[in-house]
């Protein structure tokens, strides 16, 4: 069937106003949020329901028409990315919160639900939902799914996948299953393992269960100010090796400090090659105890200037500074690539010295914001576009620091996923036999590659025959003397 | 094709291959040859000759749990990880480490002691960790530290053709290609042998205490566990112990600085009532499973917030079937064990029933009932898996991994 024949038919299924074919209006979909790849989608749908949206994947099935799920967009991998003959499928219409259960611990939400919305409506009950994505004001629950996004707080109490205990799930073949709930480890594979975190392309989730968590009894902060980069990476591995598990451990050196000056005037100590932001919560006892031990270990290390927050609002001034960074080095230069790539934590004095050596030799400046607690780089590569071969040298200098993360056994993607962007470097993290085995749980649900074709795999594995729907039954249940469903 | 086949299989192991005996059987089928690979080369080559040879294989740890699930529909190598026992890297300043799958669990804990760290899973004796993976073991820790798969951040498989596959990494954040380490996490080896893993690891907490007090309704185990898990004085473990019906107790398991805990063992002291002690170490109890060895013992799971369904529809079944119900786990978690002693004149009739009566009643605890392990004869009369969400799903991935149906056939949902 044609693109323009699944309109029709979709327009007659799910209504006019829901189908978008405006190119004008297509063209607000045409990208995530990596903005350097771009692509008009065919048509897209507003999907309103669950209903919804198995509709439009079974009619894609049917036509053999590739769809992608975008949530709100925030996506830095160009997970989102359209295709240029397929369906763009938003769940920009499903935000609601179906449900907070405090007693069970758990909400169940819709996909386009924002991230910090469920926080607010947890919040009353003395809860929230603790993986923080610092998009969290805009990204949906659906995305986080897909990406198994982090977040600042995630050093303590783990990423999305840790988080969520259930989904409604539509396959590539367009069937509604139901995954887990409220209750943990259903009976059979662990398939939200693998469904969180598989960046669109085994199906969409229409409904999400997530654990809710009790805030902690104290919060506490602090900004410690260092002269060189290296005392500042020392002082996190020394925390960590005094057995402290913080909730954040967040560092950003001089360049990524200018910027956030500029952008947001967050006043951090002057003359800092780098400042760590330490965050500790729990037990009111536990957290001071832990708190004196920190500032200990920051002095030791030769911290020059720490602040302490006394209250919210000056916590919020240290954030500030740190979750804006991104957008903020926008002031200091026109252009920038944001990486995302992890190290084994003891090696981050190391590999940040070989960053600056890589930028030195190039004479390309990469400020660098980091989750230091778990080795997690964000280092923003800049450039301007406007100058001949900028850009490509921008990028060349962003792949050398992956091949850096993986050099010293680290990943080339920590949070931000490897979508449409990073899946030409999944061959030099994974074999080929690697990747094979993954595509085999691709081919177990989207045999003909529909779902989010092109992204996270280089090269897409040949499905081979399909698995008969009676294979393997269990003889009780053959003999009909034990019922399965 | 007997002697080839042994030929084959040394060859794979550099000689460590033999003839099963009698003791090998698993869940009472008996197995032809065990083949020990001392690496995941090795690993793979036994997979290579049980592929040539169309050879199903049941992998082996320390055996603790072999029995439980289905028994295999068809058996020919017993794989055994005996010697894949290596602690390969403690990354102590990381806080990750890499260890084969044969290693025993306890072995593992004791090296990372020296560093003052620990695999945050419960002591599990001599279990190895490719055993507690493949069957998501899962203990009291788990309110505070997560499950297995939440703790496994790497893994290397050799798949059912002979291929050697990694995901993951060493690195505790990583969103690289799809989680291939969950996806193993309690396939109870259906889907490829692990010969490697990586976990996380945690500090050893400076002091710990235990708290616990007598609970036995349903209403009132309830009521203490709500205010437990509302409160903000995060509990490391919260576990149940109901031996019989009016002889429970809740335990309480606080971790932290050594201040700390003094102070959060008076609040849950205050908290709970006059009735509630604290004590320095935990009681004999816990971690530990409510059954033994040839006793039938099921997994059940409920919504935190409907536990009191639970224990009244496992009272009542327990009732209806004049079967003693021993019941113990993570009320705030929600997963509990039960276990039913066996003797001489077991009624099998009345296990089934049991079991029926729980499953019937599971839309009330939002939960599910799995028989983890039971005598042949009450495995044959009941679907020992229960109901199934996903099994189409799940059949295509095994499909995929193993359309031979070589690995450990016949043992898992579904028989899958
Ligand atoms: C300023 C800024 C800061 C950021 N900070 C962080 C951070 O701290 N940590 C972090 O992890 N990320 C961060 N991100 C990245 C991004 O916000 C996350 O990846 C987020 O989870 C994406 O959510 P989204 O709703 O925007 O998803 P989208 O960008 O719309 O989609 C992302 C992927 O999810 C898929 N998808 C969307 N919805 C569904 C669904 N319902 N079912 C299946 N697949 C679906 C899409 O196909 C795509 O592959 C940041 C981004 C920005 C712009
Ligand atoms: C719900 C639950 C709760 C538990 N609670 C506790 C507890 O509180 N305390 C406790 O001590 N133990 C507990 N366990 C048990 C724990 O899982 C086992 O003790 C132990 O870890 C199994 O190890 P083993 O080496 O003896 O495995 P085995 O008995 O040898 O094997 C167990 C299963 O894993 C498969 N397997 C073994 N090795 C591999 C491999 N390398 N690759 C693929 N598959 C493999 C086997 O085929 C078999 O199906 C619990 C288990 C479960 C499921």
């Amino acid at each position: 069937m044609s693109i323009r024949g699944l309109a029709d038919e979709l327009r007659s299924l799910l209504g006019e106003e829901r189908v978008i074919t405006d190119r004008q209006q297509l063209r607000t979909y045409e990208c995530d949020g990596l903005a350097q790849y771009k692509v008009i989608p065919a048509l897209v749908v507003l999907a309103e329901s669950t209903e919804q949206i198995a509709t439009v994947v079974r009619a894609c099935a049917e036509a053999g028409v590739p769809f992608v799920a975008r949530g709100s967009g925030t996506g830095l991998s160009g997970g989102a990315l359209p295709h240029a003959d397929g369906v763009l499928i938003v769940t920009s219409r499903m935000r609601r919160i179906l449900e907070v259960d405090v007693a069970s611990q758990r909400a169940v939400v819709e996909p386009g639900v924002i991230n910090l919305h469920l926080t607010e409506a947890a919040s009353p009950e003395g809860y929230y939902y603790a993986p923080d994505p610092s998009s969290q004001q805009v990204c949906s629950i659906g995305g986080n799914l897909a990406e198994n996004s982090g977040g600042a707080h995630c050093l303590k109490y783990g990423f999305t996948v840790n988080h969520v205990t259930g989904a409604e799930w539509v396959t590539p073949t367009g069937e509604v299953v139901e995954i887990g709930g409220k209750a943990p480890d259903s009976p059979g594979y662990d398939l939200l393992g693998v469904l969180v975190g598989s960046e669109g392309t085994l199906g969409i989730a229409t409904k999400v269960t997530v654990r809710v968590v009790r805030a902690p009894e104290a919060v506490k902060t602090l900004l410690a100010a260092f002269r060189h980069i290296e005392e500042a990476g020392a002082a996190v591995s020394s925390v960590i090796g005094a057995g402290v598990v913080p909730a954040a451990i967040e560092m950003m050196d001089a360049l990524a400090i200018e910027a956030a000056e500029a952008a947001v005037q967050c006043n951090y100590p002057a003359g800092a090659a780098a400042v760590l932001i330490v965050e500790l919560d729990g037990p009111s006892a536990e957290v001071d105890d832990q708190f004196d031990q920190v500032q200990r270990i920051c002095e030791e290390n030769n911290s020059f200037e720490i602040r302490v927050a006394d209250d919210d609002t000056e916590r919020a001034m240290f954030w500030k500074g740190r979750k804006s960074a991104f957008a903020a080095v926008g002031r200091i230069s026109p252009d920038y690539i944001v990486q995302d790539g992890v190290v084994p934590r003891t090696m981050l004095p190391e590999v940040l010295h070989r960053i600056s050596e890589l930028s030195e030799d190039s004479g390309v400046r990469v400020a660098n914001v980091f989750h230091a607690g778990d080795g997690n780089l964000h280092p923003l590569v800049l450039f301007n576009d406007a100058v001949e071969g900028q850009s490509d040298l921008a990028e060349e200098i962003s792949g050398a620091i992956l091949d850096l993360c993986i050099e010293y056994g680290g990943s080339i993607t920590g949070e931000h996923g490897v979508g449409s962007d990073k899946a030409k470097f999944m061959p030099r993290m994974f074999t080929d036999d690697d990747l094979d085995t993954m595509q085999m749980v691709r081919c177990a649900f989207d045999p003909d590659t529909i779902s989010n074709p092109g992204k996270i795999f280089p090269t897409p594995r040949l499905c081979g025959e399909r698995p008969g729907r009676r294979q393997g039954a269990h003889p009780l249940a053959e003999a009909g003397l034990a019922e399965i469903f | 094709m007997g002697d080839a086949v042994l030929d084959q299989l040394r060859a794979a192991t550099a000689d460590h291959a033999h003839a099963a005996a009698d003791s090998d059987a698993v869940d009472g089928v008996p197995a032809r040859w065990v083949a020990a690979p001392a690496d995941t080369d090795q690993t793979a080559a036994v997979m290579k000759v049980a592929a040539t040879n169309d050879l199903a294989v049941v992998p082996r740890g320390a055996g603790t749990k072999l029995t439980w699930g289905n028994p295999p529909s068809r058996l020919d190598v017993l794989l055994d990880t005996g010697r894949l026992d290596r602690i390969v890297e403690h990354a102590a300043g990381d806080m990750i480490v890499i260890a084969e799958a044969g290693c025993r669990l306890d072995t593992l804990q004791a090296s990372l002691r020296d560093a003052s760290q620990r695999l945050a899973l419960d002591p599990s004796g001599h279990g190895g960790i490719g055993g507690t993976i493949a069957s998501a073991a899962t203990g009291p820790s788990r309110l505070s530290y997560g499950a297995v798969r939440d703790l496994l951040i790497g893994l290397t498989m050799v798949r059912a053709d002979g291929v050697v596959a990694n995901s993951g990494g060493k690195v505790v954040k990583n969103v690289a290609g799809y989680d291939l380490a969950k996806l193993l996490t309690g396939s109870y080896g259906t889907l490829g042998i692990i010969t490697r893993a990586v976990f996380r690891l945690h500090p050893l907490p400076a002091a710990s205490s235990v708290v616990t007090i007598p609970a036995s309704s349903p209403a009132e185990v309830h009521d203490l566990v709500q205010k437990l898990i509302h409160s903000q004085l995060t509990p490391a473990g919260v576990e149940l112990d109901l031996p019989t019906p009016d002889d429970g107790t809740l335990g309480v398991l606080l971790e932290g600085t050594p201040n700390g805990v003094e102070g959060r063992t008076a609040r849950t002291l205050e908290l709970l009532g006059a009735r509630a002690t604290s004590s320095a170490t935990p009681p004999p109890w816990w971690g530990r499973e409510p059954f033994d060895n040839g006793d039938v013992a099921l997994k059940i799971t409920h919504e935190i917030g409907q536990l009191p369904s639970l224990l009244s529809a496992i009272d009542a079944a327990s009732r209806a079937t004049h079967q003693a119900v021993q019941v113990r786990g993570s009320v705030a978690v929600g997963t509990l064990l039960a276990g039913v002693h066996t003797d001489a004149d077991l009624d099998i009739d009345a296990v089934a029933r049991l079991v029926d009566a729980l499953r019937h009643d599971a839309a009330s605890y939002g939960g599910s009932v799995v028989v983890l392990d039971a005598p042949p004869a009450v495995k044959a009369r009941l679907d020992v898996w229960g109901p199934v969400r996903g099994l189409e799903m799940m059949r295509s991935i095994k499909h995929q991994f193993d359309p031979q149906r070589r690995l450990a056939p016949g043992r898992f949902v579904g028989g899958i």
